[in-house]
C-alpha cells in the first residue's frame, strides 16, 4: 500500500506486526479522540521498610527476572558518554537472555559496542529516535533481525502509551539519587541536566532500576523521577565518561558558511510576522541551527523584543538568553552542556519537562503545539520540502529523527537550515533518500544560495520578498546547485527493509532499504 | 571587499554567498611562492564557472616585477573580471607599463570594449609620495587601496591598533582618490575575533573618507556593513532632502529650507551618498517627486 | 607528450583534490587511480574530467593518482592541468 507521500509501505512485517501508512500530518490525530488503545500502569507493591538498594547492577537486573523476548529501555541524557546501556546489555547477555527489543530514547557513538549483540541475534529489535556510527552501518547492511523502527521523541511517548513499546526493564542513569529512587540529572558530579526522556520509562516500565554514581542522603532534593515508580537502586562507581556527559559550554560555530546561513534564517524570522513580544522559539544544538540563536539574540536586543519561552534541547547559549531577559522561561526536555544543569537546578524559570509534555501528539498540552518558530537542520531536503535527518549520502543510517517532525508539525513557522551542497553532494534533491519530516509541515528552507518558501505559504513568500530576502523557487535552486556539482549517480540499494520511519502519530512515513556498499 | 586566497577552492566556490559587496581573489600575498602556478590556473577556471551573483569580483595579480606578474595577466585579463588589482604601485611608470600589457592582451583576445577596471594598491612610502600622480595615471583606474601590512613594513614601523603610523598615508591616499573621483578602500583588520576593534577602525576610516574596507574573513562582513550602512533615520532624512530638491529644482529654486535648515548643493550631495549606500534608486525618488 | 618528472598539485583540504603524476615508460598509455569521498556518486564523472584534461593537453605515458575530497569539476581540471604542466617541466612549482 502507498502512503500519502507515495512510499510503498508493507502491510505487515514479521516480528513487528501490522503497519499503518502515513496519511498526512494531522490526518490521524483528531482532537478529543484517542484512536488507539491505551495501556495502564503496571501494578506494583512493596512491603514497608524494605531496601531497594542492590549491591550492583547485575543483582538489580536479576531481581527484575529478565526473560527471552523482553523489552529493555534506557534514556540518552548521557549522550556520547553513556556507560549504563552497554553494561546492562552485557549483563543480560551473560545471563543468556535472547531476542531482546531495545528501546532507548536514542543511540549514540557510545553504543557502537551493540553491533556484536545485534550480529549474534541477542538484540533482534530496536526502537529509537536516532542511530549513529558502527551500529548504524551494521543495521544499514542488514544485520539486525527485524527492521529498526525510528520514531520521533513525541512518537516514543505515544508508542509507550499505546503499547507499541511495552517496556519490561528500564535502567535509568541519574547524577544523584537516594535509596528510594528519587532521582535527578540536575546535580551531582556527573550532572547532565534535564531527565525529560526518562520520565515515561519510569512511569510505564514493569521494572525500573535507577543507576547512580552519587547516592545522596534521603530524600534527594530536588528530584525529577519519583520513588513510587522505582523498583531498585544501584550505586556504581561511574555512569560513563564524564568528559562526554557534560562538556563545558556549547560554542557557536565558527564556520563562515553556517554563520551566513544562520544570518539569513534570522532575517527570515524577523520578517515572518512572528518576530514580536511573546514569541516562542526553539533551535537545534549545533551548526547553523544554533547559530540562528546568536543573530536572533542581536535582533531581539536591537528591536526590544521579549519572547515567551524557549523549548527543546537546551544549550548554555539558550540559558544566556534567559538570563539576559530575552525570554521569560525555558522548558527543558534535554540539556546539552554542563552550564545548563546549574540553571535547571537554580533558575525557577528554567523548567524541566517530560518528553510527554514536550512533544507527545496524543495529549492535550504538547509544548510543540504552542511553538511559534523552530529552526531545524537537515541532511537532505527535496523539492516537496520533505526533510531527511536519518540517512546519509550512501543511504546508511547515521542520524536522528529526534524532535524534528514533532516541532515541525506544531510550530507556526518551521525553518530548515542547510547548505545547498556539502563537499560535492547536492543537498536539495528531487526526493530525499528518507523522509522523516513531511514537506507539509516545513515552511521555509534556508540555504546560502537562496531561501525557498513552501508554495502553500504564498503570503510568507510575499512578506520575505518585500523585506529584500532572496526568495528562490526550490526547483531552480536544485538546478543551479547541480550545475555546479554535477548530478550524483543513483544509489545502489538492496531489497531488504532494514528500517522503518514511524511518524509521530504511529503511521509509517518511509522505509529504509539495505545498502550494498558503504563509502 | 573580502580577500580570498587564490589557491583555496572551497572558499572561492562560495565567494558569492557571503553578502559582501566585492571579493578579491588573491594571486599575490595569500599564495605561497611555489603555488603561484596552481592558484593562477584555479582562479582562471573558477572565473569561468562560478556564479558570484551580484558580488563584484576583483583579481589581485602579482606585481609586474616578479616572475609571475605577466603570466597572471595573460591568464586573467581575457576573462575580464570586474576589476584587476595592481599591487605595490609606486610610480606612474608602473601604471603605464602595466596598462600597456593589459591593453595588448585585450587586443590580442579581440576585446574591443573592455569592462574591467583597475584598482591600484599603494603599499610603499614611494607609492604614498606619488599617489596624486598615480591616481590620475589612467582613466580605467576607478579605485585606490592602501595596503597597511606592507606599508608599515616598508616604513620600518609596527602597525598599532590606533593606526597612527599609517594615518598620514591613509589621509593622503583618500585625498588623491577624492581628487580623481575614485573609490578609496582601506586595508585589512587582522584580528578576526575582535569585532569591537574592527568596528572602531571602520568607524574611523569612514569618518576620514574611505568608501569601504578589506576583510579577511566572512565573519567581518556584518560589522563593516553595519558601520557603513546608513541608519533608517538617515535614509529617511536623505530621502526627504532629495525629493524636496527635485521638486524645488523643477520650480527653478536651488537653495531651500527643511525644518528651518538651509539645504544647498553639498547637503544634497550628502543625501545622494546616503541613498546610494542604502541602495535606493534615485530615479524612483525623481519619479515620485515629479 | 610524456611527463619528465614526478609532480603533484592540489591539497587534501575539503573541496580540493590532490593529483600525483608519475612518468611511465613510453607507449605505456595512461593509468588513472581515483579515491574520493564521493566515489559512489561521482566516480565516472571524476574519471571523465581527468581524462578530458589529459586528452586536451595530449599527454600519455603516465600514472595519475587522484585523492579527491569533493572537488568541483573546474577544480579537478585546474589541479590536473597544474600537475601535468609541472611534470612536463614547462611550469614552475614544487613536489
Amino acid at each position: 500500500m502507498k502512503n500519502a507521500i507515495g512510499v510503498e509501505i508493507p502491510e505487515y512485517i514479521e516480528g513487528l506486526g501490522k503497519l499503518e501508512p502515513f496519511q498526512g500530518v494531522w490526518k490521524s490525530i483528531i482532537e478529543d479522540e484517542v484512536p488507539s488503545t491505551n495501556i495502564s500502569r503496571t501494578l506494583k507493591a512493596k512491603k514497608p521498610h524494605v531496601s531497594k538498594l542492590c549491591k550492583n547492577l547485575e543483582e538489580a537486573v536479576k531481581r527484575c527476572k529478565p526473560f527471552d523476548g523482553m523489552t529493555v529501555t534506557c534514556h540518552h541524557h548521557l549522550r556520547g558518554g553513556d556507560g549504563v546501556l552497554m553494561q546492562t546489555i552485557k549483563i543480560l547477555d551473560e545471563m543468556g537472555i535472547k531476542d531482546i527489543t531495545l528501546a532507548s530514547s536514542s543511540l549514540t557513538s557510545a553504543h557502537d559496542g551493540l553491533v556484536s549483540y545485534v550480529e549474534k541475534g541477542m538484540i533482534t529489535r530496536i526502537f529509537t529516535s536516532g542511530i549513529r556510527g558502527a551500529l548504524g552501518d551494521a543495521i544499514s547492511v542488514g544485520k539486525l533481525k527485524y527492521p529498526a523502527i525510528i520514531h520521533s521523541h513525541g512518537g516514543r511517548v505515544r508508542d509507550f502509551l499505546t503499547g507499541r513499546i511495552k517496556p519490561d526493564l528500564s535502567v535509568l542513569a541519574a547524577s544523584a539519587a537516594d535509596e528510594e529512587g528519587n532521582a535527578t540529572g540536575a546535580h551531582g558530579p556527573s550532572a547532565f541536566g534535564s531527565m525529560g526522556y526518562a520520565d515515561i520509562d519510569a512511569r510505564y516500565s514493569r521494572n525500573v532500576i535507577i543507576v547512580t554514581d552519587n547516592l545522596v542522603e534521603y530524600p534527594c532534593v530536588p528530584c525529577t523521577v519519583r520513588q513510587h515508580f522505582i523498583d531498585y537502586v544501584v550505586k556504581v562507581d561511574s555512569i560513563g565518561d564524564a568528559t562526554k556527559i557534560a562538556s563545558g559550554t556549547t560554542r557557536i560555530t565558527n564556520s563562515p558558511m553556517d554563520l551566513r546561513i544562520a544570518r539569513i534564517a534570522a532575517t527570515v524570522i524577523e520578517h515572518s510576522g512572528l518576530f514580536k513580544n511573546g514569541m516562542s522559539f526553539q533551535v537545534g544544538a549545533g551548526g547553523a541551527s544554533l547559530a540562528v540563536a546568536k543573530f536572533l539574540r542581536e535582533d531581539m536586543k536591537r528591536k526590544n523584543i521579549i519572547g515567551s519561552f524557549m523549548i527543546g534541547g537546551v544549550t548554555s547559549y539558550g540559558v544566556d538568553m534567559l538570563n539576559e531577559g530575552l525570554f521569560h522561561s525555558i522548558f527543558d526536555v534535554q540539556s546539552f552542556d554542563a552550564a545548563v544543569s546549574s540553571s535547571v537546578l537554580n533558575n525557577p524559570n528554567h523548567i524541566e519537562i517530560s518528553c510527554d509534555q514536550y512533544a507527545n501528539p496524543n495529549n492535550c498540552g504538547s509544548m510543540t503545539n504552542k511553538l511559534d518558530v523552530v529552526v531545524l537542520g537537515a541532511l537532505e531536503v527535496d523539492v516537496d520540502f520533505n526533510v531527511n535527518v536519518i540517512t546519509g549520502s550512501s543511504g546508511e543510517i547515521r542520524g536522528a529523527s529526534g524532535g524534528h517532525s514533532d516541532t515541525a508539525s506544531g510550530a507556526n513557522l518551521t525553518v530548515v537550515v542547510c547548505p545547498a551542497f556539502r563537499g560535492r553532494l547536492p543537498i536539495v534533491k528531487d526526493r530525499v533518500h528518507t523522509v522523516v519530516t513531511p514537506g507539509e509541515s516545513v515552511d521555509v528552507i534556508v540555504t546560502e544560495r537562496g531561501v525557498c518558501v513552501n508554495p502553500a505559504k504564498p503570503n510568507l513568500a510575499a512578506k520575505l520578498k518585500e523585506a529584500g530576502v532572496q526568495v528562490v523557487d526550490i526547483r531552480d535552486l536544485k538546478e543551479e546547485v547541480e550545475k555546479m556539482t554535477g548530478v550524483p549517480a543513483e544509489k545502489k540499494l538492496g531489497d531488504q527493509i532494514v528500517g522503518l520511519v514511524e511518524y509521530r502519530d504511529g503511521t509509517i512515513i518511509d522505509v529504509i532499504y539495505n545498502v550494498k556498499n558503504l563509502s | 571587499m573580502l580577500y580570498i586566497p587564490g589557491n583555496n577552492p572551497a572558499m572561492i566556490q562560495q565567494a558569492g554567498v557571503y553578502g559582501c559587496d566585492a571579493v578579491l581573489l588573491d594571486l599575490e600575498d595569500a599564495v605561497a611562492l611555489n603555488q603561484k602556478d596552481a592558484a593562477r590556473i584555479l582562479v582562471r577556471n573558477m572565473l569561468k564557472t562560478v556564479n558570484f551573483y551580484d558580488t563584484e569580483v576583483c583579481v589581485r595579480v602579482n606585481n609586474f616585477h616578479t616572475p609571475f606578474g605577466l603570466t597572471d595577466l595573460e591568464e586573467i585579463v581575457p576573462l575580464q573580471p570586474d576589476n584587476i588589482r595592481f599591487p605595490k604601485t609606486e610610480t606612474v611608470a608602473d601604471v603605464k607599463e602595466f596598462m600597456k600589457e593589459v591593453r595588448r592582451i585585450e587586443k590580442e583576445h579581440g576585446i574591443k570594449n573592455p569592462t574591467m577596471t583597475i584598482h591600484v594598491m599603494i603599499e610603499t612610502a614611494k607609492g604614498v609620495a606619488n599617489v596624486y600622480d598615480i591616481a590620475a595615471a589612467d582613466p580605467r583606474i576607478d579605485a585606490i587601496t592602501i595596503g597597511g601590512q606592507d606599508l608599515t613594513a616598508d616604513m620600518g614601523i609596527i602597525k598599532t591598533p590606533d593606526g597612527v603610523g599609517i594615518d598620514y598615508a591613509r589621509k593622503r591616499i583618500v585625498m588623491a582618490g577624492k581628487a580623481n573621483d575614485l573609490d578609496v578602500l582601506d586595508t585589512i583588520f587582522a584580528d578576526v575575533n575582535d569585532d569591537e576593534g574592527l568596528r572602531e577602525e571602520t568607524e574611523y576610516i569612514k569618518k576620514i573618507g574611505f568608501a569601504g574596507k578589506a576583510l579577511i574573513n566572512p565573519r567581518q562582513v556584518d560589522v563593516v556593513h553595519d558601520v557603513f550602512n546608513p541608519t533608517e533615520n538617515e535614509v529617511r532624512k536623505a530621502y526627504r532632502v532629495y525629493s524636496e530638491f527635485i521638486k524645488n529644482k523643477k520650480a527653478g529654486i536651488g537653495v531651500f529650507a527643511i525644518d528651518g535648515k538651509m539645504v544647498d548643493a553639498p547637503v544634497v550631495q550628502r543625501a545622494i551618498t546616503v541613498l546610494e549606500y542604502a541602495k535606493i534608486d534615485l530615479k524612483e525618488i525623481e519619479k515620485n517627486a515629479g | 607528450m610524456t611527463p619528465k618528472f614526478k609532480a603533484q598539485a592540489g591539497t587534501f583540504e575539503s573541496s580540493d583534490i590532490m593529483i600525483l603524476i608519475e612518468p611511465l615508460e613510453k607507449d605505456s598509455g595512461r593509468k588513472v587511480d581515483i579515491s574520493s569521498t564521493v566515489i559512489l556518486q561521482f566516480e565516472e564523472d571524476i574519471k571523465k574530467t581527468i581524462n578530458q584534461v589529459l586528452d586536451r593537453l595530449q599527454v600519455e605515458g603516465l600514472h595519475l593518482i587522484a585523492k579527491d575530497k569533493g572537488a568541483l569539476t573546474q577544480t579537478i581540471e585546474a589541479r590536473v592541468e597544474t600537475a601535468v604542466k609541472r611534470s612536463l617541466g614547462i611550469q614552475e612549482g614544487t613536489m
